[in-house]
């Protein structure tokens, strides 16, 4: 435990991605299975202990602190793990700590009412770090950014194996994964997971920028804004994976239950709707899946309200057969017959668009943002399915960027190698006329689209014209005008300014233009297509 | 016959010795002032008379305009200030110079803490015990939360952080007067004997406390070494600089902070500190509750800080306690 404790200060404490990954890629090497596997399985949130909730060590506490200095210390604290862990009267050894594998074990035969009793005996065997660490392994939510994906980098960089084959395999194994351990870090043989429902690495496209293709060559779809996910169904069990092969099934239950063969397909996750794509054909706006997205369970009226479906891209395997080396034209061919075996009401086809030359096609995408598609999809027809990003494949053709010009109103600290310099910028639009007393609402965060050299420029304008400071955040005087550009602009309950945008970045620095003429909110509202 | 305890006040900005007309660590300019120790929110310039140890003087001088009259005192020292009053003064263990200050008059003891910790301090003369009627004590870390590790535990993490990335420096944000000398002097205790780099602004405090006898060992200037010399060595600069502009010029630093607040991991993120080190001139919740059971008051007295907490552990254990509210007294670390 101890080593899994300090592995989590670390990262607690640790900003820079690079600097987690070779945290982690040292915990992975210099720890024994099956602890390693235990703390992985704990980072990436796949350990569930029913019998310990937040109340359990609320709880805990009641019977061993008084209530008023329990109350004022989680107050100060604002974490309940680590209020326990600092005022349990265990004080601060940690002579024989258990190992992780020890906790786990413990943890998983618990049941509430053995709970109360048992728990106890763990945090008097820990230190202050320690009993964090197992509070938060307990109760899951580590909330320590680390993401399934990074937890398999640092892996493949501990052992020097390839990422696309952790991934293969990862999703196939249960903690404490020593399979896993066993191929990469022993050199044995790659684990067996042919009758595992598990992830396979999507295949990815490039910008097209100025690329111009033969369209001869290339097929062209809808890029449709939802998020791109992988069914997979192997011998009777189901799973969803998101883009990043994080497992999203328990989130979309009615999927699972409609996928009637084995397959491993792949597709945009959307909600049934008309705001992109009209009527026929359509789907709800982005804004719409999100109510879905990031639940562990499912209401009856989160399922009425927000149906979800997938519109397939492609086929990966069907019953068996691997249709990964084929060319898209054929695995099209294949898709489009599969297609009419899928229910209607949880599956359809991602539609071709027939254009006639490139020209014609450019037409095209000047309508997406009509109809609030993200863009188009060019795809080699001749190209098998290969993992990753590989060049001259595939293509991603995204409608232009909307444009807003916003006013700098906030500046915070940036992270890592920006930690000096005010690099995320909070901009606002103006709630009426700005000659006639409009005030600044905020309608967005960006910390990317500058240059270095602007980016000192911007930090030395933000200390200079510093109005008000909390913490890390500096509020200054509205001098200077952002481009902003973005994909698009959704309502929000969340925001004072009613809007939400999405993917703001910084598109030009305004030096010279008045703050005045800044754009206002009624002219960022009416590009909401919500 | 007067009330007891009628002799002495507690006004928003400093405890008022009526008696004497002289005041705490006022937070205003006043005629008479009897002042603990050199840090900000407790010594301020422009008194009429200034009554404090010969080092905490030293200090002020550095900072402020104590020219008008100073009175220096030594630990142990009674002087007897408007006829009626004695004032001792005690060392408090907080920083060079600093003391508790006890006063007595018509046969009532009150004393008054200032700030201090119960530690060892190869910086400064350990706390002494002083049986009284009224106890004013701190409370900056007065909620159980607060439990500071031995100091050796925080330098061990401080040396392998430097032992671990030969090709970085060490950027150790410690306030300028107290805490960045014990840092150092602590280093210097657990054989580290490299020559450590300061950030200007340390200078001259780190100067007066050799001057006092504090070995110190070798410093260095930031600003006379190039980014390569500092490779692999400790830097110690005020928190306000740890992550300014002015760090820019050291070679890949890994931001470390010593302060007693890195204990709550929310306040160490929040500064973007790396490597935190729970190190602080401050009594921890259990050194406040042991000595308020050891000096055994008739009455505590509870001021800037958490004073809930202490106040709560105090009605628990039936002790009579009030919490005084002083403006202006900061956390010296923030």
């Amino acid at each position: 435990m101890k080593a899994f404790a300090a592995l989590l200060d670390a990262l607690v404490y640790t900003t820079s991605r690079n600097r987690k990954l070779s945290l982690l890629a040292d915990y992975l090497r210099d720890t024994s299975d099956p602890d390693r596997g235990w703390a992985m399985a704990a980072l990436t949130g796949e350990l569930d202990f029913p019998a310990v909730k937040s109340s359990t060590i609320r709880n805990l506490m009641k019977d061993r602190v008084d209530p008023v200095l329990w109350s004022l210390s989680r107050d100060f604290v604002g974490d309940t793990a680590e209020t326990a862990s600092l005022l349990w009267p265990g004080g601060n050894s940690d002579v024989h700590p258990p190992s992780v594998a020890e906790v786990v074990e413990l943890l998983a035969n618990l049941t509430r009412a053995s709970a109360p009793a048992e728990l106890p005996k763990l945090l008097d065997q820990l230190n202050p770090n320690g009993r964090f660490a197992l509070i938060k392994l307990a109760t899951g939510g580590m909330r320590i950014g680390v993401s399934a994906r990074l937890a398999k980098t640092a892996f493949a960089q501990a052992f020097d194996v390839a990422v696309e084959e952790v991934e293969e395999y990862w999703h196939a194994l249960d903690a404490p994964y020593p399979e896993l351990f066993a191929w990469a870090a022993e050199g044995g043989d790659p684990p067996d997971v042919s009758n595992r429902p598990r992830f396979r690495p999507f295949m990815l496209a490039h910008p097209l920028e100025d690329t111009v293709v033969d369209l001869t060559d290339f097929a062209v779809e809808w890029k449709w804004d939802g998020i791109r996910v992988q069914l997979v169904r192997v011998a009777g069990q189901t799973r969803l994976y998101s883009r990043s092969g994080d497992d999203i099934s328990a989130t979309f239950p009615e999927l699972l239950d409609a996928m009637p063969l084995d397959a491993v397909l792949d597709g945009e996750l959307l909600v049934r709707g008309s705001q992109q794509g009209g009527e026929i054909g359509g789907a709800a706006s982005f804004n719409a899946l999100q109510q879905r997205l990031g639940r562990k369970t499912v209401s009856k009226k989160m399922l009425a309200e927000f149906p979800a479906f997938v519109r397939l891209y492609d086929a990966l395997i069907v019953e068996g057969e691997d249709l990964r080396e084929w060319a898209w034209s054929k695995r099209r061919t294949a898709l489009e017959k599969l297609i009419a075996r899928l229910p209607e009401s949880h599956f359809d086809l991602s539609s071709l668009v027939e254009a006639r030359n490139f020209e014609h096609l450019a037409a095209i995408r000047e309508g997406t943002r009509e109809d609030a598609i993200e863009g188009l999809m060019l795809k080699r027809r001749d190209s098998a399915y290969i993992a990753g990003r590989k060049v001259g494949l595939w293509y991603k053709w995204k409608r232009d960027p909307l444009l807003v010009d916003c006013v700098l109103m906030y500046a915070q600290r940036g992270s890592g190698k920006r930690s000096s310099f005010y690099s995320d910028y909070t901009f606002g639009c103006w709630d009426g006329d700005p000659d006639q007393g409009a005030e600044l609402l905020p309608v967005g965060k960006a910390y990317s689209g500058f240059t270095d050299a602007e980016l000192k420029k911007l930090d030395r304008l933000v200390r200079q014209t510093t109005l008000n400071r909390f913490g890390p955040v500096r509020e200054v005087e509205r001098t200077l005008v952002f481009e902003v550009a973005f994909d698009s602009v959704h309502s929000s309950k969340r925001h004072k300014s009613g809007l939400a945008m999405r993917f703001p970045r910084i598109h030009r620095i305004r030096w010279d233009k008045p703050v005045h003429e800044a754009d206002r909110i009624e002219n960022l509202r009416s590009l909401i297509r919500d | 016959m007067s009330a007891p305890f009628s002799w002495i006040r507690s006004e928003p900005w400093g405890v008022h010795v009526v008696p004497a007309d002289c005041w705490v660590d006022p937070g205003r300019a006043v005629e008479r002032a009897l002042v603990t120790h050199g840090h900000a929110d407790h010594a301020r310039g422009g008194h009429g008379e200034t009554i404090a140890t010969s080092e905490t003087l030293a200090i002020m001088e550095l900072r402020y305009d104590t020219r008008a009259g100073t009175t220096p005192v030594q630990y142990g020292e009674t002087i007897k200030i408007g006829g009626s009053v004695d004032a001792t003064f005690v060392p408090a263990g907080h920083v060079l110079g600093s003391a508790q200050i006890l006063l007595e008059h018509a046969g009532e003891r009150v004393v008054i803490t200032g700030d201090y910790k119960r530690r060892p301090d190869p910086t400064c003369t350990p706390f002494e015990v002083i049986p009284c009627d009224i106890f004013i004590t701190e409370a900056t870390f007065g909620l159980p939360v607060f439990t500071h590790p031995p100091i050796e535990e925080e330098i061990g993490k401080l040396s392998r952080a430097l032992s671990d990335h030969p090709d970085r420096c060490v950027l150790v944000g410690a306030y300028a007067l107290g805490k960045a000398q014990r840092v150092i002097a602590e280093l210097r205790a657990a054989g580290h004997g490299d020559p450590i780099y300061l950030h200007g602004a340390m200078e001259k405090m780190c100067q007066l406390y050799q001057d006092h006898g504090v070995d110190l060992g070798e410093l260095r200037l930031v600003g006379d070494h190039d980014k390569q010399d500092m490779r692999g060595s400790i830097v110690v600069c005020p928190p306000s600089a740890l992550n300014d502009r002015w760090s820019r010029r050291l070679p890949d630093p890994i931001t470390a902070m010593a302060s007693g607040w890195m204990r709550v991991r929310q306040r160490a993120r929040q500064r973007g500190v790396e490597l935190p080190l729970v190190i602080s001139d401050h009594a921890d919740w259990n050194e406040l509750t042991a000595t308020i059971d050891e000096v055994d008051p008739v009455e505590t007295w509870i001021t800037h800080g958490r004073e809930e907490a202490l106040l709560r552990w105090c009605e628990l254990g039936q002790r009579r306690a009030r919490a005084l509210a002083l403006v202006g007294r900061e956390d010296e670390d923030e």
